[in-house]
């Protein structure tokens, strides 16, 4: 019998579908998964087992009554802890959240229950998204499936590590400077990154404003586009979001399954990026370069474009992410929900009990860019920083343009590295802070942007990804292209990379209606 | 609420420029209401100038010329009908309160009216 | 604090010169909220009129209230100012337990409208124009309650309490330059300003516009210039002053101890001062200190807003006549005395007479049932006299005394009939069978009785006695319940005694 886990969501969907399999088991022998490795992997901090059951149950109750449900409808889904959710606790990683309770839904969880997906539970990642690694997590960081002893990226590990330990075929996540791309890359799984706007952020719990995008995490392009189909699109309680009808991601990932698809395709290799700058592993940059081939004998035409002002994207992040998040941080005051603490001393006020909460909620790397970014907006160090930062981000912009004036798509490692080890550069800011070099660029820019495996790194066996980025509302092309590209390299390779992801311990290490 | 008028301050200018010391780490903190212990007072300290040091990058390229981009997607006039729609029940509002008293959210003594 | 401490204002004036400044919010009266789709309605039940956005839950977003845009842009040219061809809104950045994201949604390099002014006469006949700065849209915060303690007040309280129905709620600064120039009038000055603007948001119908529920509210910026000298002094900014008498009051007491402080050798603190209406002081908030890096920064969850010429120019034509010009137009077109208009002006029953007039109504009988019988029901409910009738209603009511068919005794009769929700004037006198018997039959037959059974009476009256009329004329009435016309009674009585 099929190993539920093992397949793809759109492969579920279709037995689900023809009624060969019900949502129930689908969903069963997926918290079985869990069960079975997420003691040893930690992707989730919270599992529904109960809600998902019953939730799959009546998708199977209302296929049989002959309803007209979508086409994802009854299968498995993981939501990162950043999106709020009325029946699942919600603490974005974060102690000062702990055990709270939102009395809503994120649009884009409600867009799953529309749909019929069936929501798993909660994903581990960096505390409020701030990290690389999902090391910050306040509750314990997420293990990648490939090497229990590394990191899966960040922020968020947790999706990625469950999509790629087979615990969930679809996951969401967010991406405000590679949270999506970057641990895709390293766990050997897909994600996208679509156009700011693209889809909603009400009820993400914001990082960065303006940097922030949610989307969808899996295993293949065409389940990452069936996710993003169900996600995307405008909504009226998120004034960023754009009111465009967006095509379908399905359709345009089914498109690059024909031949010929990457014929005359103009790929832009980003020479800031293309790994001969420094930090980049010998691995990573020969799995691209062996990528860059196969895109030329399929008939892409490979272009070499400059983007100078990129060798700025990580400063501006870290002035522009920090200011942001210091403002929108604030609202973690002890007041109307979360952690209230009161001062070990002295009289108990308003203020200090405030400034006690959050000392003692929030962690390190929280209060460090928390502080970072109330230095970056303080009267008389305005202009110097953030507003330089934004005179960059117009830099970086105007890369883009004209990048894609000479080609189709841009494309780059998603990572620099392939998985470090938990604990290496936790105490390296910056060489935490490199990381992102590849991702940055896209959230400043608003760009779509998707990754996706290409290969294992010779000398350690680590997933490598490759990034596609195109111009803003150009999602579609990324899955067209993806797919091809992913097609092409299966080809090569003879099977799937996850595939070769070795086979985890199982054992009844973690009970299945967990709590943090 | 006063305006003032917006600082205007070349990096040049800001009182020493770049340079990141512990009382300016607390007074930001205290701007940030994040209780520090002196520890981490004294590491956060040099952290945040390594980062000030590396973002500081920033202001090589942001010549006056080059416009500031707040928003990635250049979009205008966003606006919603002044209809009224269904609010959550005060129940829902209060349910993550750490303290209430009846309907509403209770706080400790305030020191500074505003 | 004590009264002592406050120098002779007029010996204050000859020291100094007082420099005033006004920063005046005015709550808008949309359907919801500024950001978010919650109503915006006063007095309801703590928390009701709240969600994840102006709650500042997790994941809350804004949404801009493009109805607060449009009157923002009224209210900005209303004021004679420029409208921004494209503006921002920014964050505020500050603690505090009433505002619930720990920043206030404000505008801050980019206002809405700029560069405005709005001139004022003053009792003396002096004409004052005041330079306005700026108007721009923002949010206000929630409502504290503060417990425990003596007197209810913040300080010394024990804890507090936090209703956000309020939070939310849109906003306009409107900001001043620096006034000049105001000598003595200072105080009045600062009343007849806040007063203005107060008539200039009602005219609009953008706001409410009453101060004692906190719709229109006066932060007022004081400071003093030795005379001979060119240096500005260091201003206080007097905040919760909500009545226009407390505008005037608080400029005349800053003034004052201003003065003491200074000529006594001392200096003015930088300082947000709060008004007390029950003693007439001000007391010290806290200082401007660094604690003021609000940290403003673009708001990155709204995009700009960029009202075209074309829209702005619409939002112009829908301009009402500017409330100065309309009352000197009024009180010419209605030929009133100036304490008949003041009285109509002072009772805010200008749109209610000006209604009644356009219904056909003269304007001494529109002003006279306004101001008197409708304006003492009012006040005996206790309620505002435009809740009571219509000015259709009242139009319709002094026509039917015009044309006899009521009399003003009747017609107050009526009145109650309208105000108890029994209809239309026409309706009241049908249903309570309230009209003046005009029927001369029925007038007559009753003449005819009275003066049966009161022969002497009829005897003098036959003498040329002709005063002695009223003994009957008054039977008469009574018999008609005094729905007749008693000078027609009279004539006929007249005739009936001659026969």
């Amino acid at each position: 019998m099929t190993d539920l886990t093992r397949i793809s969501a759109a492969e579920l969907s279709g037995l689900l579908a023809d009624g060969s399999v019900s949502s129930v088991e689908a969903t069963r022998v997926h918290l079985e998964r869990i069960a079975a490795v997420d003691g040893d992997v930690h992707a989730f901090l919270h599992v529904a087992a109960e809600t998902a059951l019953a939730t799959a149950a009546d998708v199977d109750r209302r296929r049989a009554a002959g309803d007209r449900l979508g086409p994802l409808a009854g299968v498995p889904v993981a939501i990162k802890d950043v999106l709020v959710t009325a029946d699942m606790p919600t603490t974005a990683g974060s102690k000062i959240l702990e055990g709270w309770m939102p009395p809503y839904d994120a649009t884009v969880v409600r867009k799953l229950r529309e749909s019929d997906l069936v929501p798993l539970g909660k994903t581990n990642m960096d505390e409020f998204a701030m990290g690389s690694s999902t090391e910050h997590s306040a509750y314990g960081p997420t293990h990648n499936p490939w090497d229990l002893e590394r990191i899966p990226g960040g922020s968020g590990g947790g999706s990625a590590a469950a999509v790629a330990a087979f615990e969930a075929p679809l996951a969401l996540g967010s991406d405000t400077g590679g949270s999506i791309r970057q641990p895709a890359a390293v766990t050997g799984s897909v994600g996208f990154k679509p156009t700011y706007g693209g889809v909603s952020r009400y009820g993400a719990i914001a990082m960065a404003s303006s940097l922030d995008q949610v989307g969808p995490v899996a295993r293949t392009v065409m389940d990452t586009a069936l996710l993003h189909d169900v996600i995307a699109g405008h909504d009226q309680m998120d004034a960023t979001s754009l009111a465009t009808d967006w095509p379908s991601m399905a359709a345009a990932a089914t498109a690059g399954l024909a031949d010929g698809a990457l014929k005359g395709v103009r790929v832009g290799v980003i020479q800031e990026l293309a790994g001969n700058a420094d930090g980049f592993q010998a691995g990573v940059k020969q799995r691209f370069d062996e990528t860059l081939a196969l895109l030329s004998a399929a008939g892409a035409e490979v272009i070499g474009v400059s983007c100078p002002n990129f060798e700025y994207s990580i400063a501006a992040y870290y002035l522009i992410h920090p200011a942001e998040a210091s403002s929108n941080l604030a609202r973690f005051d002890s007041v109307r929900f979360g952690l209230r603490e009161n001062p070990a001393d002295g009289p108990i006020t308003s203020e200090r009990v405030m400034s006690a909460t959050r000392g003692a909620g929030f962690g390190p790397e929280v209060k460090r860019r928390i502080i970072l970014g109330t230095y970056a907006l303080s009267a008389g160090y305005y202009d110097a920083y953030y507003g330089s930062a934004q005179k960059v981000r117009t830099l970086i912009q105007r890369d883009f343009q004209a990048a894609f004036e000479k080609v189709d798509v841009l494309v780059s490692p998603s990572a620099p590295t392939t998985a470090f080890k938990i604990g290496e550069k936790i105490d390296d800011l910056l060489a935490m802070y490199i990381n992102d070099i590849t991702t940055i660029p896209a959230n400043l820019a608003g760009v779509p942007g998707l990754g996706l495996p290409m290969g294992l790194a010779p000398e350690d066996g680590l997933p490598t990804g490759l990034q596609l980025m195109a111009p803003a509302m150009q999602d579609a092309r990324l899955y067209t292209l993806g797919a091809a590209i992913e097609q092409l390299l299966e080809a090569s390779w003879g099977h799937t990379l996850i595939s070769q992801a070795p086979e985890l311990r199982t054992g009844n290490t973690r009970s299945a209606e967990g709590n943090n | 609420m006063s305006t003032q008028p917006v600082e205007s301050t070349e990096p040049g200018e800001s009182p020493e420029p770049g340079v990141i010391t512990a009382a300016q780490v607390a007074h930001l903190a205290s701007l940030a209401r994040i209780d520090l212990t002196d520890d981490e007072i004294a590491s956060l300290t040099p952290e945040l100038q390594q980062i000030v040091d590396a973002v500081a990058l920033v202001s090589s390229v942001a010549t006056p010329d080059v416009p500031a981009t707040s928003h990635p997607m250049p979009l205008t006039n966003v606006f919603r009908d002044d209809v009224p729609v269904p609010s959550l029940t005060v129940e829902q509002a209060l349910a993550g309160a750490p303290a209430r008293d009846g309907d509403k959210f209770r706080v400790p003594a305030i020191l500074d009216e505003d | 604090m004590a009264k002592a401490n406050l120098m002779d204002y007029d010996k204050a004036l000859e020291l100094f010169e007082p420099v005033l400044g006004f920063e005046v919010h005015v709550e808008l009266n949309t359907a919801t909220k500024m950001f978010c789709g919650c109503a915006n309605e006063f007095g309801q039940g703590a928390n009701t009129n709240t969600c994840p956005t102006c709650l500042g839950l997790p994941g809350g977003l804004p949404q801009v209230n493009g109805k607060a845009i449009e009157s923002s842009i009224r209210l900005g040219l209303a004021l004679g100012c420029e409208i921004a061809e494209t503006c921002r809104f920014a964050r505020k950045n500050y603690f505090y337990p009433d505002t619930a994201k720990n920043f206030q949604t404000s505008q801050y390099d980019e206002p809405i409208a700029y560069e405005g002014s709005l001139t004022i006469e003053l009792e003396s006949g002096r004409q004052v124009t005041v330079a306005i700065e700026r108007a721009h849209m923002e949010e206000d915060a929630g409502k504290l309650t503060h417990k425990g303690g003596a007197s209810g007040r913040i300080q010394g309280a024990d804890y507090s309490l936090v209703d956000y129905n309020r939070g939310g709620v849109p906003l306009v600064e409107i900001v001043t330059h620096m006034i000049e120039g105001a000598e003595a009038d200072a105080p009045e000055i600062g009343r007849t300003y806040v007063a203005a603007v107060r008539e200039i948001v009602k005219a609009l119908g953008v706001s409410n516009a009453r101060m004692e529920e906190g719709n229109v509210r006066c932060d007022a910026n004081v400071s003093l210039r030795p005379r001979g000298s060119d240096t500005l002094g260091t201003r206080t900014e007097t905040k919760n002053v909500n009545s226009l008498r407390s505008v005037e009051r608080a400029i005349r007491y800053e003034i004052q101890r201003q003065a003491q402080v200074l000529s006594a050798g001392g200096t003015i603190v930088q300082e947000t001062r709060h008004w007390h209406e029950d003693t007439g002081t001000t007391s010290p908030g806290r200082p401007k200190s660094d604690a003021d890096d609000y940290r403003y920064f673009p708001e990155p969850d709204l995009v700009p807003v960029a009202p075209s010429r074309e829209w702005v120019e619409e939002l112009r034509a829908t301009l009402p006549e500017p409330p100065a010009e309309r009352r000197k137009r009024l009180q010419a077109e209605w030929e009133f005395s100036a304490l008949e208009f003041q009285d109509v002006v002072n009772s805010e029953l200008l749109d209610q007479v000006e209604a009644t007039v356009a219904a056909g109504a003269s304007a001494q009988s529109a002003r006279k049932w306004w101001t008197g019988e409708i304006a003492r029901l009012a006040n005996v409910d206790g309620v505002s006299p435009e809740t009571l009738v219509s000015p259709g209603q009242v139009a319709e009511l002094v026509a039917l005394i015009d044309s006899g068919t009521l009399t003003d005794r009747l017609g107050r009769q009526v009145l109650e009939g309208v105000i108890a929700g029994e209809g239309n004037p026409a309706q009241v006198v049908e249903a309570r069978g309230l009209a003046v018997v005009s029927d001369d039959g029925a007038l007559i037959a009753a003449i005819d009785d009275a003066l049966a059974s009161q022969p002497d009476v009829l005897a003098k009256i036959r003498d040329g006695k002709v005063q002695a009329a009223g003994a009957v004329i008054g039977a008469v009435m009574k018999a008609m319940r005094g729905q007749a016309d008693a000078a027609r009674v009279r004539e006929l009585v007249l005739e009936r005694a001659a026969e």
